[in-house]
Formats: structure tokens, C-alpha cells, sequence
């Protein structure tokens, strides 16, 4: 018998969640992402883990903060409005060093928007949302599997590098429903919670960074009496007005991110080895985008693509390198223009960058990417 | 000398603290540590310090236990998520009345109706001391603050009437002069196994004494000694004698409720699931 | 004889409350600001002054008059 279930994107998320070791899951209902919610509603309570529906989204991120302190692997699941929302506590998530998975099923926007619509509008608000100066790691799946893996490697990436990490869904994975087998629990890697290495008597410090730059905070009610703020703060974790700490504490946050960027930042080719161009897409953008490669490849024309699957940090590298290798690149995204900003910068040049947006309400069809392959092609050629 | 024992229950290297001088949240502050004290369920390290942002909330960066400064208003949802992740843990928020009543306000009343296992103490110094003055929701109509020169024309929240009409199962207020009875009244909330909200009134000599010529530190805690009425003598009084500022302190509600935890678990109970 | 007071003179901020508070007089603040005992003697231990000090700055302790 198929060991194959039939799901959609929103609740392979939560099942991600449950088998990455996420014990508490605090929420407020927002479309397209309720999904994510309700199915942790059902599955927490069967393993032993807490749901707590909040007042709102500002609370549901405070929660999982909360709790992520005290040891449980946590996780908040919105959508574009509730993200904006929820920036405050994840730029203190960011600064705190407090793991925390927060997944965006993005819709149409801005404000109320088209709740029910697909959209990739939020890559530069998963960025650059929050007040101040912080990295940001974002995932984005496309397809139901995917979706329950990338969910299980954003857990382990908030833990490995005690950061917030957003899975940036969209509408269309969210909702999509796919026959897909879950893989076995004994072959998923977890990484587990950060532990401290010495005790206070040995000169333990909070925020001491590891070798890896990052800090092994103690969870709270292990004897340590530790102290977490937002404000800057040094070693021990309490605040410190010194501009030398300052610098110090953010060129950390961002450097611990950008020294294992080439084991965070993940992209998937196809059809590239013999390309002449390509078209560079993500989430369920990518979906139809594939599509229209193998439309075009079957007319001739040498077209590949490259899969963005990490959104932050950018693939600057992979993009630099495919912006040399092709004479052009086409970015289909689901907004008026976001990712293929990183992307031209990315090419820097080395071959023209064209838009390919979209943003009614519909996810592309797969013959409109490709007439702007064609386009892309003949107008190169001329 | 002797050392007094509550001095544990401070970070030593961390004080003097930084409030103004005659300020009344050290006085409450120390309150809170000795009606932890007189609990033997509550020691340093199965003891969580949760604070908002504000003056009451540096408070936490002074107590010796795992302690949380969060951000404006939200101290409630952190230690939400803490008590549920581990309810093992005894987590006390300290707060103030703008973090309470305005930013956290919604937080704050959901608390009282999820009926956490949670006692919270709202520093009340009657403005935003931080960030020098301005008028909050329970500055009383008429006084003065930076954002209301004329006086203030906003009426203000009876924060203690909202945790109550929101479900809070203990509502207590006392006062930074009263300081034996703050202690009880602390101690009181600890002991309730769910929402636990403590009203302490404290003196903001600073930003709200001085705005209005409410003179010194000690004349401002003379000003809750004349005023303050204990809940049995306020109860008899006829209303045409509860007038001017007198305002009632004491225990005003106390009623024992299943907490969140312990619903939850017969939640996990009824999925199947194992108990952590 | 009665009590024996003490003072954390680096917490204390010349508040004046114990000095307020004090029914014996027996505490001033000095020309600095911070607070001093002036009238020892008249201290009836009440403890009032170390109840409500902000800043647990000063502490009574009542002395048994055989251990003098």
C-alpha cells in the first residue's frame, strides 16, 4: 500500500512543524494561511504540545517568543497584514537571538488586499520589514513535499543560528493539494536547542558567541537566572550604551548569517548546462515558470532556470555566475517587481535582467511566462 | 548589620538601580521579592521575572532569577508563551500603566480572560515616566502631563474593575506607602493558581509629582496614606462620602477557576496525547 | 540605645522619605543630599524609614539593651 497522503501545502507545513520537534504553536487566523493553525490545533495536543489561538498577531509572536525561551521549539503561521504586524518581535526575535520560525502565506496587498489571491509581495517586507539592521533567513517552497521539508529546515536553521526564520509561502503552494509520501522520522535531521557549555561558575555568559558566532543562551528554569532584553546588550545580557558594544552586537547578528551563507543559500537548476537563457522564479511562481521552460525547450529555444529556494540571504553567487554564463535573464514573480531587483543587482551587468510581473489576483499561466521567454530570446538575438 | 534576605533576590552588581530618587518602584519592587519569599514554591531558578518596556520594567534587570524584558506592551504574550512551553515555572510580569492599560491593553484583558497562570503587577505612577511625563490612561482628568499642558481630559481605566470584568480570578490593588499590605496583597496573587492582577500604586515625583505640584516624595505617599480607603472600611461607606481622591485598595475579587494549563491538558488528554 | 542603623550610602539618593517618615526625627539629610542619623538615640527601632525606602538604603535593627 502507497504510503502517499494527499494534502495541501498549508497543512504539510504544520506536519513539518510536528516532525522538526515544534512543541508550541501560538496563532490568529488569517487567510490563506488558517490552514497552518488549524492543523497545529489538531496535531499539537496529540504530541504532547500547546496551541494557543492569541488576540492577535502582535501576541501570537510574543508567544512563541516566550516559549521558544523556555525550551520549546516554536512556531506563528500569517499572512502579509498580520506580517506587518508581527515586525516589531522579530526584529527583537533578531536582536534577542531567540529562535523562532514565523511562516508568510502571502497574499495580494498591500493593506486588506485580496485575502483569498496569490502574491509574492512580501520578499522585500520578510527583509527589510522591521525597524533597524538585522539578517533575515526566508524559505520559500514550491510544492506540498517541499513545503513539509523547508518547514523542518527552517526550524533547524532558527536553532542552529538562534534567529527568527520565515518560510515565505504563497496562496498557491498554501492551498495546493498534492499526493505526497512523508519521509520516514528516523531520516530527518533535527537540530537541537544550543546548550550551554560551561556553568556560571566556570564564567558561563549568556550571549558569549560560540565559535559559530553564535551565542548558547540558556533556556530559561535551568539554574542559570539569565536576563534577555531588546536593548543592546553585551556578553552577559544586560544593556550596555556603548557605542563599541553596539557595533560590536550588530556586526555579530549579521556576520553569523553571512559566514555560513553558502550552506544556508539553496537554488535548484534546470535545463541550465546548454542554456542560453534563463528564467529565475520562486514558490509557485516557479511551478508555472517550469512549465513554460519545457514549452519553450520543446520550440527550441535554450532556456533553463534557476529556482530560488532560499529568498534571504540572497543567491548572489548563483545568480552572478548564471548572469554570466546566459545572454539573458527573465524573473517571473507575482508582484510589480521585487525579487528581480536582487537579481539585477545580483547580474551586475553582465547580461540584461527582464520583469516579468504579475499582480491581479491570478497566478501565472504557464504560456505567459513563456511569450516573454520568446520575447526575451528574439529580442537578444536581434 | 544583618543582611536582610531579600537582598538574594537582587542582582547586586546591578544596583543602584536607576529609577529617580524617591521614586516608588524599588518600594514595590522589593515587595514583590519578599511575598516571593514567603513562598517556599517559589525560588530563584523555577521563578521567571517577565517585564514590558517602561520605567516599572526595568525592574526585571534588577531581580536575580531568569528575567525578560520584552518589548512595549507585551510583557503578557512572552509570558504566555513561557508558562505554557513550562508550566513548571512560576512567571510574574511587571508592568506599567501605559504598557498595561494603553499599548498592552488587549493583551492584558485577554490574559485575565484565558486565565493564565500568571500574577502580574501593574506599577501604576499615573504617567509615562520613561519617556518624561506624558498623560496615560490612568492619569485622572484634570491633572497635568507633557501631551496634556491644560489637563487631561481623557478619562482613565480603573485598571483593577478591567481585570476583573475581563475574568482575572485575583484583583488586588494597594499602594507604595501601605507596604506590608502591598506584600500581602502580592503574596495573595501568587498563591492563585491562574490570572493574578496586583494594582500597586507608586509616586512618580519626577515627571507627575512635580508636573503637578504634588510635592515631595513623601508628600506624594502621605497623598496615598490620606486617600487610600481598605476595601471593608470603602464598602460601607455611603457613595456621597467616596468622594475627592479616595480610592479603595485591598482584595476585591478572589475566585478559584480552572487556569489555561490545566484546560489545555485535558486537551492533550482528550487528543491522545502524552503529557510532556 | 535601641536600634542600630545602618546605611548602603551608595544606594541612597536623598529621597527623604525615611526622613519623612521618621516619627522621632531622628534622620536628616546632610549637605551632599544623602541621609544622616542626627538623633540616634531617639530611634525607637519602628522601622518606618527601612519600610519604605526606594532604594534599600537604610536598615534598623533593634538592639537588646543587655547586649550593649
Amino acid at each position: 500500500m502507497s504510503k502517499a497522503r494527499l494534502m495541501q501545502g498549508n497543512e504539510a507545513c504544520a506536519e513539518g512543524a510536528i516532525a522538526a520537534g515544534v512543541r508550541f504553536f501560538a496563532g490568529y487566523p488569517i487567510t490563506p494561511s488558517t490552514e497552518v493553525a488549524e492543523t497545529m490545533a489538531r496535531l499539537l495536543p496529540k504530541v504532547g504540545g500547546k496551541f494557543v489561538q492569541m488576540e492577535d498577531e502582535i501576541a501570537s509572536m510574543g508567544a512563541i517568543l516566550g516559549a521558544s525561551l523556555a525550551g520549546a521549539k516554536s512556531m506563528d503561521a500569517t499572512s502579509g497584514p498580520g506580517f506587518s504586524l508581527k515586525q516589531e518581535l522579530i526584529g527583537y526575535a533578531a536582536l534577542a537571538e531567540i529562535p523562532c520560525v514565523l511562516v508568510d502565506v502571502q497574499r495580494v496587498g498591500p493593506s486588506t488586499g485580496q485575502p483569498t489571491a496569490p502574491s509574492q509581495g512580501d520578499v522585500m517586507q520578510v527583509r527589510w520589514g522591521t525597524h533597524g539592521d538585522h539578517p533575515m533567513i526566508a524559505l520559500s517552497p514550491w510544492s506540498v513535499r517541499e513545503t513539509y521539508d523547508m518547514t523542518i529546515e527552517a526550524v533547524n536553521l532558527s536553532e542552529r543560528f538562534r534567529t527568527p526564520v520565515i518560510l515565505l509561502m504563497d496562496e498557491v503552494v498554501g492551498h495546493l493539494r498534492e499526493n505526497v509520501e512523508l519521509p520516514d522520522p528516523s531520516e530527518i535531521e533535527i537540530y537541537p536547542r544550543r546548550q550551554p557549555k560551561k556553568t556560571r561558575a566556570e564564567g558561563y555568559e549568556p550571549f558569549e558567541p560560540d565559535e559559530d558566532l553564535v551565542p548558547n543562551v540558556a533556556d530559561f528554569g535551568k539554574g542559570y537566572r539569565i536576563h534577555v532584553t531588546g536593548l543592546v546588550h553585551d556578553d552577559t545580557g544586560f544593556p550596555v550604551g556603548s557605542p563599541k558594544v553596539t557595533a560590536d552586537s550588530i556586526r555579530r547578528l549579521h556576520e553569523k548569517i553571512a559566514r555560513a551563507e553558502d550552506e544556508i543559500v539553496k537554488t535548484e537548476s534546470y535545463f541550465l548546462d546548454d542554456a542560453d537563457y534563463a528564467v529565475v522564479a520562486f514558490g509557485g511562481t516557479a511551478r508555472t515558470a517550469y512549465e513554460a521552460v519545457l514549452e519553450a525547450r520543446k520550440k527550441g529555444l535554450k532556456v533553463g532556470m534557476l529556482r530560488l529556494k532560499t529568498i534571504w540571504p540572497f543567491a548572489d553567487k548563483a545568480v552572478a555566475a548564471l548572469a554570466k554564463q546566459v545572454k539573458g535573464i527573465l524573473v517571473a514573480e507575482l508582484n510589480y517587481g521585487q525579487i528581480v531587483q536582487e537579481v539585477t543587482r545580483a547580474a551586475a551587468g553582465a547580461c540584461p535582467v527582464e520583469f516579468c510581473g504579475k499582480y491581479n489576483m491570478q497566478a501565472f499561466e504557464p504560456d505567459e511566462i513563456e511569450s516573454q521567454i520568446a520575447a526575451l530570446c528574439g529580442e537578444a538575438v536581434k | 548589620m544583618i543582611e536582610r534576605s531579600y537582598e538574594k533576590y537582587f542582582r547586586q552588581n546591578h544596583l543602584p538601580h536607576l529609577w529617580c530618587p524617591g521614586c516608588g518602584n524599588g518600594i514595590a519592587m522589593k515587595a514583590i521579592v519578599q511575598a516571593i519569599e514567603k513562598k517556599p514554591g517559589f525560588t530563584q531558578d523555577n521563578t521567571v521575572i517577565v517585564s514590558g518596556i517602561g520605567c516599572s520594567s526595568r525592574a526585571s534587570g534588577y531581580m536575580n532569577f531568569d528575567t525578560l524584558h520584552t518589548a512595549h506592551g507585551r510583557a503578557i504574550p512572552f509570558a504566555t508563551g513561557i508558562k505554557l512551553a513550562r508550566p513548571d515555572l512560576n512567571v510574574i510580569v511587571i508592568t506599567g500603566d501605559g504598557d498595561c492599560t494603553a499599548i498592552g491593553g488587549n493583551h492584558f484583558i485577554h490574559g485575565c480572560r484565558r486565565n493564565v497562570d500568571l500574577t502580574v503587577v501593574l506599577f501604576n505612577n499615573n504617567i509615562y515616566g520613561m519617556t518624561g511625563g506624558q498623560a496615560s490612561p490612568t492619569t485622572p482628568v484634570g491633572k497635568k502631563a507633557t501631551t496634556a499642558p491644560y489637563g487631561s481630559v481623557d478619562r482613565t481605566f480603573d485598571a483593577c474593575k478591567l481585570a476583573q470584568a475581563a475574568g482575572a480570578t485575583y484583583v488586588a490593588r494597594s499602594t507604595a506607602y501601605h507596604v506590608p499590605h502591598l506584600v500581602n496583597m502580592i503574596a495573595g496573587g501568587l498563591d492563585n493558581k491562574g490570572f493574578s492582577f496586583i494594582e500597586a500604586l507608586v509616586q512618580c515625583p519626577t515627571a507627575y509629582g512635580r508636573k503637578n505640584r504634588m510635592g515631595s516624595p513623601a508628600n506624594m505617599m502621605m497623598w496615598m496614606r490620606d486617600n487610600a480607603v481598605m476595601k471593608a472600611a470603602w464598602d460601607k461607606l455611603p457613595d456621597e462620602k467616596k468622594t475627592g481622591e479616595k480610592f479603595p485598595i485591598g482584595l476585591f475579587y478572589s475566585q478559584s477557576d480552572i487556569d489555561y494549563d490545566t484546560a489545555y491538558d485535558e486537551v492533550i488528554e482528550r487528543a491522545g496525547g502524552a503529557k510532556k | 540605645m535601641k536600634s542600630d542603623i545602618s546605611i548602603k550610602m551608595a544606594r541612597c539618593k536623598g529621597c527623604g522619605i525615611c526622613v519623612a517618615f521618621c516619627p522621632k526625627q531622628v534622620l536628616a539629610l546632610d549637605e551632599l543630599g544623602k541621609v544622616r542619623v542626627v538623633n540616634g538615640e531617639a530611634c525607637i527601632a519602628c522601622g518606618q524609614c527601612e519600610l519604605r525606602c526606594p532604594d534599600f538604603a537604610i536598615f534598623v535593627d533593634r538592639v537588646k539593651e543587655a547586649a550593649k
